[in-house]
This record gives C-alpha cells, sequence and structure tokens, in this order.
C-alpha cells in the first residue's frame, strides 16, 4: 500500500507554473492600465520585445516595480516617466511627441509631402512640355499649308 | 540653378550611405545612460557581510566606482582579478550584489578575493533597476558628491581602463 502510494506520487505531475506571473490587483481599472503600459515598454535586455512578452529577469523586475508603482497610485505618466528616467527614452516603445523623437513622428509625413512635391512637379513639367510641343506641332502643320 | 537639381540624387544617395556606414559600427546593445550627471537614486540597504545599513550617502566624501556582480554572471568571473589590481592601486570600489545568494556571494569572495570596501546587498533587484542596469558586470564613476560621471557596460580590464571609463574616474582624483 505504502508502495502503491510512493508510486502514484511519483507519477502524478502538477501543472507548472507560468512562465509569466499573474498580480492580484485591487481593481480591474488598475489591471487594464497594466496591461497597455506592459506593452508599451520595452526590455532594456531582449531589445526587440516588450516586458510582456519578456521572460528575462529584467522584464520580470520591471513588470513586479510597475505593479507596486500602480498600486501606490502613481499616474501612467510619471510611470513612464521615471522608466525614462532609469533607462533613456530607449523603453518607450511609442515615443514622446517632444524633443528629438519628434522626428520620428513627423519624418514619414515630411518624406511623404516632399515625394508628391516632386511628383506633382515631374507631372505638371511633362505635362507642360507636351502642350508647348503640341503648340508647335500645329504651327508647323499651318506653316506647311500656308507656304506649300 | 537648373543644373544644382542634378546633384540632388547624389546628396540623398551619400546621406543614406552614411547614415547605413555608421550604422554598422554602432552596437544596438549599447544603452545610453539616463543617469549621467544626475545623483545616485536613493536607496537603503543592508551590506553583504554585515548587517549594517547603508544609503546613497554612503558615495559622498571621495570618487568611487560601483560595480554590479552577481555569482552567477561569467564575465564577472573575468573582470574580478582586474578589480583586485585596481583595488590594490587605491581605487575605492563599492560592489553591488546584484541578485545573488548571500552564501554564494560570500563564498566567492573568500575564494577569489574581496576588492570591495563594502557590497551593498541587492536581491531583489530593485536598487540595480533603479540604477538601470540591464546586465551585469556594469561599473558607474561616481564622484565625490554622489554623482554618476560614467557607466561602463561589460568586463572591466586593462583595455577598458585605460579608455573612458579609466579617464572618467582619473578626471576625479587630483
Amino acid at each position: 500500500m505504502k508502495y502503491l502510494l510512493i508510486i502514484c506520487f511519483a507519477l502524478s505531475s502538477w501543472t507548472a507554473n507560468a512562465v509569466i506571473e499573474t498580480y492580484e490587483f485591487s481593481s480591474p481599472e488598475l489591471e487594464a492600465r497594466y496591461q497597455t503600459l506592459v506593452q508599451e515598454l520595452r526590455c532594456p535586455k531582449c531589445q526587440n520585445q516588450n516586458i510582456a512578452d519578456s521572460n528575462a529577469p529584467i522584464s520580470e523586475d520591471l513588470r513586479r516595480r510597475l505593479y507596486q508603482e500602480l498600486e501606490a497610485g502613481m499616474s501612467d505618466e510619471d510611470i513612464v516617466a521615471g522608466m525614462v528616467l532609469r533607462y533613456g527614452e530607449f523603453v518607450r516603445y511609442k515615443p514622446a511627441r517632444s524633443g528629438v523623437t519628434l522626428w520620428l513622428w513627423w519624418a514619414p509625413w515630411i518624406l511623404l509631402l516632399g515625394g508628391l512635391t516632386l511628383w506633382l512637379g515631374v507631372v505638371l513639367r511633362s505635362r507642360k512640355a507636351r502642350v508647348s510641343l503640341d503648340s508647335k506641332k500645329d504651327q508647323i502643320e499651318k506653316l506647311l499649308k500656308d507656304h506649300p | 540653378m537648373r543644373r544644382l537639381f542634378l546633384f540632388v540624387p547624389l546628396v540623398l544617395f551619400s546621406s543614406l550611405a552614411w547614415f547605413l556606414f555608421r550604422g554598422l559600427s554602432l552596437d544596438p546593445k549599447e544603452l545610453p545612460s539616463a543617469l549621467i550627471g544626475k545623483a545616485m537614486p536613493t536607496f537603503t540597504a543592508t551590506t553583504l557581510s554585515g548587517k549594517a545599513m547603508v544609503d546613497e550617502s554612503l558615495f559622498e566624501g571621495e570618487p568611487r566606482l560601483l560595480n554590479v556582480w552577481g555569482t552567477w554572471c561569467p564575465t564577472c568571473v573575468a573582470e574580478h582579478p582586474y578589480l583586485m589590481r585596481l583595488a590594490e592601486q587605491g581605487v575605492k570600489i563599492v560592489g553591488l550584489n546584484y541578485k545573488d545568494d548571500d552564501s554564494k556571494a560570500l563564498a566567492w569572495l573568500a575564494r577569489l578575493g574581496d576588492p570591495y570596501e563594502l557590497v551593498i546587498k541587492d536581491p531583489e533587484g530593485m536598487i540595480g533597476l533603479d540604477l538601470g542596469v540591464y546586465g551585469a558586470p556594469e561599473t558607474y564613476v561616481i564622484d565625490a558628491k554622489g554623482i554618476v560621471r560614467y557607466r561602463h557596460v561589460g568586463e572591466v580590464n586593462e583595455r577598458t581602463w585605460n579608455g573612458p571609463l579609466g579617464e572618467a574616474y582619473r578626471a576625479l582624483v587630483p
């Protein structure tokens, strides 16, 4: 009987703990903010992941700190500002719309505008050239007709 | 004037080429430190050896190095002998035992020697988090007022000590 129990225990298995830990939030609103912020903060060690995806120890620490700060009643802006203070602008997957990162937001539009102007310029010029060529053609035909 | 426009593609190409070429020699793993020129973040912690409590005021008075290490970190083993040498030369080094086990850390210091003035314990990695540590080893140069002057990620050795890391320290020492 004793052996049977031992064998039973040895063969039974328990569900393993999930890699990403879960936190008990005092309100669902905090949890929603947590879920947004873990998507927007970048893991400093594994650079192409946010801290929600990464199971690096540093991301685990950042998630824990995020949880603590949310529960302490800090605002999203203050939390992100604190992270930027520690790790630099790098930690934001959604860069701030100020300072040097403004280029990230505006450069595509500036380039698009530049391209459009260039394209418009080329199109207008070629149209004008065709018009002037057409009018020349008319002139030549007229001349040929008048002076046979 | 018209002719000048012919050079536009050339200018565009060369600027693109310049950016791409520069990108070849940039290390994306090297993050700019947000802490340079700022005071050490506040903390209170116990030391590894005794039960003494320390805080950020311990960095006042003299320029020091803050070395983040752990027994789990292979590069820390590699840089240890060089830290011993620096300590012999009179460089004051404070250790931050980052996410480590006390008994393992004490055994390591007993085995390899102790270059540290004292070692701050950070088992949860929370001081490291405030410093912006993202891997060990990392070494910070902190001036006599407790302001962080330089951050070095990776091994401390002859080459890096002759480079910007050592220069930042030597600039503080008369």
